[in-house]
């Protein structure tokens, strides 16, 4: 399945970006500039949707850590419903400790600032 | 500003290429593309094979030489892509996380096949692995047994190699203050009773660094963990399939800049960057927790064996730039393995040290054991030299200008340098003789007192000149029995092995306590666990730098077996079961580091002088015996008093510390020597009580009733403070 990523904005500056596809060194630029968008708007939080996600590399996972480093280390970076095998891929290599994980979408976790 | 270079000059079947950069060597991603950049001084032809990751037939080989079409217009135009006796070019718009690399070699004369003696092995029927490779792949799962019919074994990778260190950087943690851990990564957590995720990994032992920091060691040294196979010379079970012996330890090198995938829970991902992930995570939790990573590093010998081993990398590339050979074109052995590498060989000492300097700053390591070292200081004919450059250029690289180096100062060609291994200042050595003078004192053997007494203060036997940090402290290690077994078997029982007994060390100065093997007497476990914790107690109030062996404080077993480097099982795997089993070991361990950390009196920099420099009354080291002030040299009992005024030459305040020391069979009164007016005798350890009164939380020693005598059981080491 090709990659997609796709940004939403909400009132209250969560940004929630929905992936969806294979997300490998070839697309990780499209991921990237998603990012840069939400960054520019003033993104608060910084929401994955990644149900739909089949497959990261180690290139995704320097795009978590690229927009951990563009929101500043204090904001946020949720990682919503991932699929075992990528759950499995943050939790090996140790970038747990940059992201939460959360098996479903919490608004109120993650809305109230 | 955009570099005006990345652009494609050449093409060649749909790939774009230009000439590519000799620097770095190895695989390198760069604006565009990769630049790729392999060394043969005796080579005339080279390709380089591009693979889809995992796939047996190339995507598509590129010569360095020959026709190749203009970018762009299409024309034929000639092209070499080569400067001196590098073959570099970038090619460009790779997917650098899906392909694998591998190089085809020719040369002008001779081509010694499999079997045959010879100087130059060229082959360019097979493709071989780049020796800068940092990512290699081909054993991702730790033993999956290959396919065995796919000619490209080891293929190289390419790793993005950026990383979150968070301000990270080596902790520079000073020598004399290290308390060693030697642990293998896989037998680690492999065992179920771990607990961890993902048992037998990088990731496993991150898991299990709170375990490391209530032991209370602060570095931990990794067996090898540079890429191996194996299933190099594995032997399976004909009627289960199981494997009886596999290259489990992994001392023989596929790969000097590459981490074990299979040592990497992320190893099945098949994804190079990942592995290196893991581990630089690793290392950046332990750097957090202040436990420095040194890493036990092979590089006197490869996988590649003698003339009967397989065609991998070096010898295929540059077979008589790599390997010391005789004069028919035969390997020498001076590794005991099969070959042994050119290491003072220009360009080989050049390899070595970009190695070194990669994992140095690539992976923040802080410290490296050079396992079987004596060889690196041999030449190209591998006499021994008296200035090796290989050694002096370790010492004074300003990248390793602050990583430990440690030395196994042997080889298996007879050369034993112990307490004479070129220095430069730098250099320490594994301590053998701390090692088999302890193991015999414990036993109990008398006159070593001599000996002994010198190993206690930091071998200045030995070491003068170079101070106590010359000399790492240790009484077991991976070779040989564990602490248990030592005090278990009085025979090493290696019939696992499958060489009739015949492997491992037979001078192990072992005493089984009265009963060979496991016993159900309670005087004789009593007896073993005294003697552990004896050993553990001269091992860590040592001047140097003290190494316990991975499980050595929970009291684990190798069944007498002393060389299990092919056993992928219990006999290696440690068994955290142990941690509640023999709790009161694992206390006596933890409050006889901690002592350690609390003293700086144990923890010189410079040897002790044997004189009261500092006008204190007390010289900074003396000598007792049964009788205080009175040592008596002949037998096996002795006690010593170090005084605090003169911790760390005499800069810092300390204790008052005393050791009584009965290595006789029989209970022995000591007569205490006597402190100044306002400080009493407090008791920290008395090795032949029970937990808890074995051992007190340093800080909280009770006072002495006795100020003036103490009787010491039976191979018994009791420990006072002053205070």
């Amino acid at each position: 399945m090709a990659f997609d990523a796709v940004l939403k904005m909400t009132p209250a500056g969560v940004a929630i970006i929905t992936l969806s596809g294979e997300l490998d060194a070839s697309v990780a630029d499209n991921f990237r500039s998603e990012i840069q968008k939400a960054t520019n708007q003033g993104a608060r939080r910084l929401v994955l949707m990644v149900k739909d996600l089949s497959y990261m590399a180690s290139a995704g996972l320097r795009v978590l850590i690229f927009a951990k480093q563009k929101m500043g280390s204090n904001v946020d970076l949720y990682v919503v419903e991932p699929q075992e095998a990528i759950r499995e891929v943050i939790t090996m290599t140790g970038f747990t400790q940059s992201v939460i994980i959360l098996d479903e979408y919490n608004a109120a976790e993650i809305e109230s600032v | 500003m955009e570099r005006i270079d990345i652009y494609p000059t050449h093409e060649y079947c749909g790939y774009k290429l230009r000439p590519g950069r000799p620097y770095p060597f190895g695989a390198t991603i760069v604006p565009g593309g990769i630049n790729f950049s392999v060394f043969s001084r005796s080579a005339n032809y080279c390709v380089l094979a591009l693979y889809t990751k995992g796939e047996r037939e190339p995507l598509v080989e590129i010569p360095f030489r020959g026709m190749f079409s203009k970018a762009g217009s299409g024309e034929p135009v000639w092209g070499e892509f080569r400067i001196g006796n590098v073959y570099t070019m970038t090619v460009f718009d790779l997917d650098y996380e899906n392909i694998e690399y591998g190089y085809r070699f020719d040369g002008p004369d001779g081509h010694a096949r499999r079997g045959e003696s010879g100087f130059n092995r060229f082959d360019p029927s097979v493709v071989l692995l780049d020796p800068y490779a940092k990512a290699i792949g081909g054993r991702d799962v730790w033993g999956k047994e290959p396919d065995w019919s796919e000619p490209f074994q080891h293929r190289g990778r390419v790793v993005y190699d950026d990383f979150d260190w968070e301000g990270d950087r080596p902790l520079e943690v000073p020598l004399e203050d290290l308390v060693i851990y030697e642990a293998h990564v896989r037998s680690f957590t492999r065992d179920a009773s771990s607990g961890v995720r993902y048992p037998g990994t990088f990731a496993g032992i991150r898991e299990k660094i709170p375990y490391l920091k209530s032991l209370g060691i602060n570095c931990i040294e990794l067996m090898p963990i540079f890429e191996f196979d194996e299933f190099e010379n594995s032997r399976k079970d004909p009627n289960s399939d199981l494997w009886l012996k596999l290259n489990y330890w992994g001392y023989s090198t596929v790969g000097f800049f590459a981490p074990k995938a299979g040592f990497a829970a992320s190893g099945r991902a098949g994804d190079g960057t990942m592995v290196a992930d893991e581990l630089k995570t690793l290392v950046k939790e332990l750097h957090k927790n202040g436990i420095e990573v040194m890493l036990d590093v092979v590089f006197n010998h490869t996988a590649e064996g003698n003339e009967n081993g397989p065609l991998i990398s070096f010898r295929g590339i540059d077979n008589v730039t790599y390997y010391i050979l005789t004069a028919e074109g035969y390997y020498y052995n001076f590794s005991g393995t099969g070959n042994t590498l050119n290491c003072n060989n220009p360009i080989v000492r050049d390899m070595v040290l970009d190695s070194l300097r990669y994992w140095a700053s690539e992976y923040h390591i802080d410290g490296f054991r050079f396992d079987l070292a004596a060889i690196l200081g041999r030449d190209q004919w591998g006499a021994p030299l008296a200035n090796p450059p290989l050694l002096e250029t370790l010492a004074y690289d300003p990248i390793l200008g602050k990583c430990k180096l440690i030395a196994e100062a042997w080889d298996a060609g007879g050369l034993y340098q112990v307490g004479s291994f070129p220095a430069y200042g730098r250099w320490a050595e594994w301590n053998g003789k701390f090692r088999d003078g302890i193991r015999r004192f414990l036993k109990g053997e008398p006159g070593l007192l001599g000996d002994v007494a010198q190993r206690l203060q930091g071998s200045p036997d030995l070491y003068r000149g170079r101070g106590p940090t010359a000399s790492i402290n240790f009484i077991t290690a991976h070779d040989g029995f564990t602490l248990m077994d030592q005090v278990s078997y009085n025979e090493k029982h290696n019939w696992d092995n499958l060489e009739d007994n015949n492997d491992g060390g037979n001078d192990n100065h072992s005493w089984n306590c009265g009963w060979e093997g496991p016993s159900d007497d309670y005087w004789i476990n009593a007896l073993r666990f005294q003697q552990i914790k004896n050993a553990a107690t001269l091992m860590l109030i040592s001047q140097g730098v003290p190494m316990i062996l991975m499980g050595d404080e929970l009291g684990r077993t190798q069944r007498g077996n002393n060389n299990t480097y092919g056993h992928d099982n219990e006999l290696n795997w440690q068994d955290w079961t142990l941690v509640e089993k023999n709790a009161h070991l694992l206390r006596f361990f933890q409050h006889m580091i901690a002592f350690r950390h609390a003293h700086p009196m144990l923890r010189n920099r410079s040897h002790l002088t044997n004189t009261d420099y500092k006008g204190t009354g007390y010289a900074d080291i003396t000598w007792h015996g049964t009788r205080a002030w009175q040592a008596d040299w002949s037998g096996n009992v002795v006690a010593f008093l170090l005084s605090g005024k003169h911790a760390k030459g005499g800069t810092v305040d300390d204790d008052f510390i005393y050791v009584g020391i009965n290595m006789h069979w029989d209970a022995l009164p000591f007569e205490l020597p006597g402190l100044p007016a306002e400080l009493q005798w407090r008791i920290f350890a008395n090795t032949s009580m029970t937990s808890p009164e074995d051992i007190w939380e340093p800080g909280s020693e009770p006072v002495l009733q006795d100020q003036h005598g103490f009787t010491a059981a039976g191979r018994s080491i009791f420990v006072l403070v002053g205070k």
